[in-house]
């Protein structure tokens, strides 16, 4: 188990260096000078090629790219080229809000979702079953921004059961010691403001967990559904095994492998789609950020970003893989 | 070791005297008058099960015999009430022991399952759980049926695997039904239908999925397990093979009926019903001269007739004639055969018609 845990984690290092050769390259092949793009179109020549200068692109690609790899090894992502500060610090500031963001839609999506599949599953053919996978295929085509905005105009506006925006109430004066609102109130015994986080998280977290969830009840059901019709749950029912029992041992655990990998594959989804859910509840991540950041080339931002996200998911993405051997020992690495 | 082949050669009396018919007794399975209909929405219903009545006796094994879509898996089924209740319609009535398990509550159903009655699925690549260790999936039933504990329970499981032929039956408790060979899965799945020593035990083509070497140490396990213990068993096979080397009776099963039952020696020494005898002609033989052609049914088990027009056999049948389309063809006695040989057949194949069919062999 550790020599598998090291060999797929000495795996990454090739794989993050190749991504972050591509990167280098595709960004720079996009349309557009980023000194340009930050002064605007009046700039004085001299103006561009101070800029130019001052963030070294004037020089040659492949030394830009070393000079970038070497800093990059130092922990250092560079500086942004539109606000001029560290990019490290920026993501620390921001990233947590949007991790907070995709943990919590990501929990609403399986904690939701299993049960609801299952249920689904089996009432196979009743009315529940019609109501979910209509459901299900309604919460894939909604537009998220649309359903943001529909979350926020009846619960947080007419109903006022929900706070409209932001993370926090700023009226808590709260200590932030990860950026992480959630974590931090616990960290610090801040009760009131954990919880005050958490209830911030509801309305967004729900418009963004939407599409994992209605892809996880549908995985969910046919799961169920084509487990249930296996040989060894009919054995296990000739068994005389209670009802509950031959659900949890036999049915449960065998449909869970497809959907623990489909909650490892909507995971970079979730931490990438976060932005219009972040615009539309003016949450301060990393969303926001990078949209800027995307009109402005911004290479070192987006080239930290996509960096960042692509460890994230080959991290959760092993997790996954660990935890399936966990489930099923045919795939057990030895 | 029993000896398989060739089938139509009647064997020798087994220990226990299975050759004449098992002594009369009370049945401890009862089956009457079975009709499994398989209903779905907006289509007509399948009938699989037809008016099926068979029992057998404690120590006494029954073989049903037909040929894949004859309906003797649903019959099984049927009696251990695992068809899907949504979808099936099971009429008649089916006594294990006196009781009705027909309209049986669900609970007290899955009590007697595994339990009382017990069952030896054909597959055993697909029949055992593959996320589960087999000690688990033997010590569950143990621990649903009985008031074992942990630790008593995998004591009896160890001890269960042993005495199915399971080498190192400690360790096999920790493994999966992957690092099993078929055979040894197999073995599992027979511990596992006797772990609670059932009173009926019904195999489903127990050796179907197996090679021919381990087909013959199964049945013979089998065989043993039910000998030592007077367990009732119902064995389900399309292989005269198996009939022939462990059965005391036969029911034999043609597109969802009955179509002859008899004790095994009287069916291979005189098949009644022309299919069954076709079945059995269709056996190659040892003792077949060289360059003999074989001799198969003709068509295929879809070439039928529904029985509410005609025997359904007759579209394959070469004896077939008008006197076939005789919608209340009765599973009857029939002149010149022993009392308890039925046959549901317009033109039995009787003694002297019957003589140059089974001409060489010793019945």
């Amino acid at each position: 188990m550790l020599r598998f845990l090291v060999r797929r984690l000495a795996l990454l290092v090739p794989v993050l260096l190749g991504l972050s050769v591509l990167l280098f390259a595709w960004l720079r092949a996009l349309p557009g000078d980023p000194a340009r793009t930050l002064l605007g179109e009046r700039a004085t020549p001299a103006a561009v090629e101070r800029i130019t200068a001052a963030y070294g692109f004037d020089q040659p690609l492949p030394v830009q790219y070393v000079t970038y790899l070497g800093r990059l090894l130092q922990g250092d992502l560079g500086t942004s080229s539109r606000t001029g500060e560290p990019v490290l610090e920026s993501f620390l500031l921001r990233f947590p809000a949007t991790i907070e963001l995709a943990v919590a839609a990501l929990l609403i999506a399986v904690l939701l979702g299993i049960p609801l599949g299952y249920a689904a599953a089996r009432r196979h053919g009743g009315p529940l079953d019609s109501l979910l996978v209509g459901g299900s295929l309604l919460g894939t085509v909604i537009p998220v921004f649309f359903l943001a905005y529909l979350l926020k105009l009846v619960f947080a506006v007419q109903l006022g059961w929900l706070p409209t925006a932001g993370r926090q109430d700023p009226r808590i004066d709260a200590t932030h010691v990860t950026n992480f609102y959630v974590l931090d109130g616990l960290l610090t015994r801040e009760w009131d403001a954990s919880w005050d986080a958490v209830v911030h998280l509801v309305l967004p977290a729900l418009a963004l967990g939407t599409i994992p969830l209605a892809i996880i009840v549908r995985i969910t059901r046919a799961s169920v559904l084509e487990v249930t019709g296996q040989d060894y749950v009919r054995t296990a029912e000739a068994k005389g095994l209670a009802r509950s029992l031959v659900r949890r041992r036999h049915v449960l655990r065998n449909a869970m492998l497809p959907v623990l990998t489909t909650v490892g594959l909507q995971t970079g989804l979730l931490l990438s789609g976060a932005v219009l859910t972040e615009t539309v509840f003016a949450i301060n991540g990393i969303g926001g950020y990078l949209f800027d950041s995307i009109s402005t080339l911004d290479y070192p931002v987006l080239q930290g970003f996509i960096l960042f996200i692509a460890l994230v998911y080959a991290l959760v993405n092993l997790l996954v893989d660990v935890s399936y051997g966990l489930v099923d020992p045919r795939v057990r690495v030895s | 070791m029993p000896d398989r082949r060739p089938p139509s050669a009647v064997p020798s009396a087994r220990p226990g005297g299975g050759a004449v018919p098992a002594p009369e007794g009370e049945a401890l399975l009862e089956v009457r008058d079975l009709g499994v209909e398989f209903v779905r929405r907006g289509a007509e219903p399948v009938r699989a099960v037809d008016g099926v009545s068979l029992s057998v006796r404690p120590g006494e094994v029954r073989g049903l015999v037909g040929e894949s879509g004859s309906g003797k898996s649903v019959t099984s089924l049927a009696v251990m009430g695992l068809l899907p209740r949504r979808s099936s319609r099971v009429t008649g009535s089916v006594r294990l022991a006196g009781t009705e398990l027909l309209g049986m509550a669900p609970k007290r159903l899955a009590a007697l399952r595994g339990d009382q009655m017990a069952m030896v699925f054909q597959d055993p690549m697909s029949s055992l759980n593959p996320v589960v260790p087999i000690g688990t999936q033997v010590t569950e039933v143990l621990r649903t049926h009985t008031d074992v504990d942990r630790a008593a329970a995998r004591d009896e499981a160890e001890d269960l695997l042993r005495r199915v032929g399971i080498p190192d039956p400690r360790r096999r408790l920790r493994d999966y039904p992957h690092q099993l060979s078929g055979g040894m899965r197999q073995r599992a799945l027979i511990a596992i239908a006797l772990a609670c020593k059932p009173r009926l035990l019904i195999a489903d083509e127990p050796t179907t999925a197996l090679d021919v070497t381990i087909q013959a140490q199964v049945l013979e396990l089998l065989r043993q397990l039910v000998g030592e213990t007077g367990t009732a068993m119902l064995l389900i096979t399309h292989d005269l093979g198996v009939v022939a080397g462990l059965c005391d009776d036969v029911t034999v099963m043609y597109s969802g009926r009955v179509v002859e039952e008899a004790s095994r020696r009287e069916l291979f020494g005189r098949p009644a019903h022309r299919y069954t005898e076709g079945l059995l002609a269709s056996v190659p033989r040892m003792d077949a001269p060289r360059g003999e052609p074989l001799r198969p049914i003709p068509g295929t088990p879809r070439d039928l007739l529904p029985w509410s027009r005609a025997c359904a056999f007759a579209p394959r049948c070469a004896h077939a004639d008008r006197a076939c389309a005789d919608p209340d063809l009765a599973l009857r006695e029939l002149q010149g055969l022993p009392a308890g040989h039925l046959a549901r057949c317009a033109h039995p194949a009787l003694p002297e018609s019957a003589a140059p069919v089974t001409a060489g062999v010793g019945a």
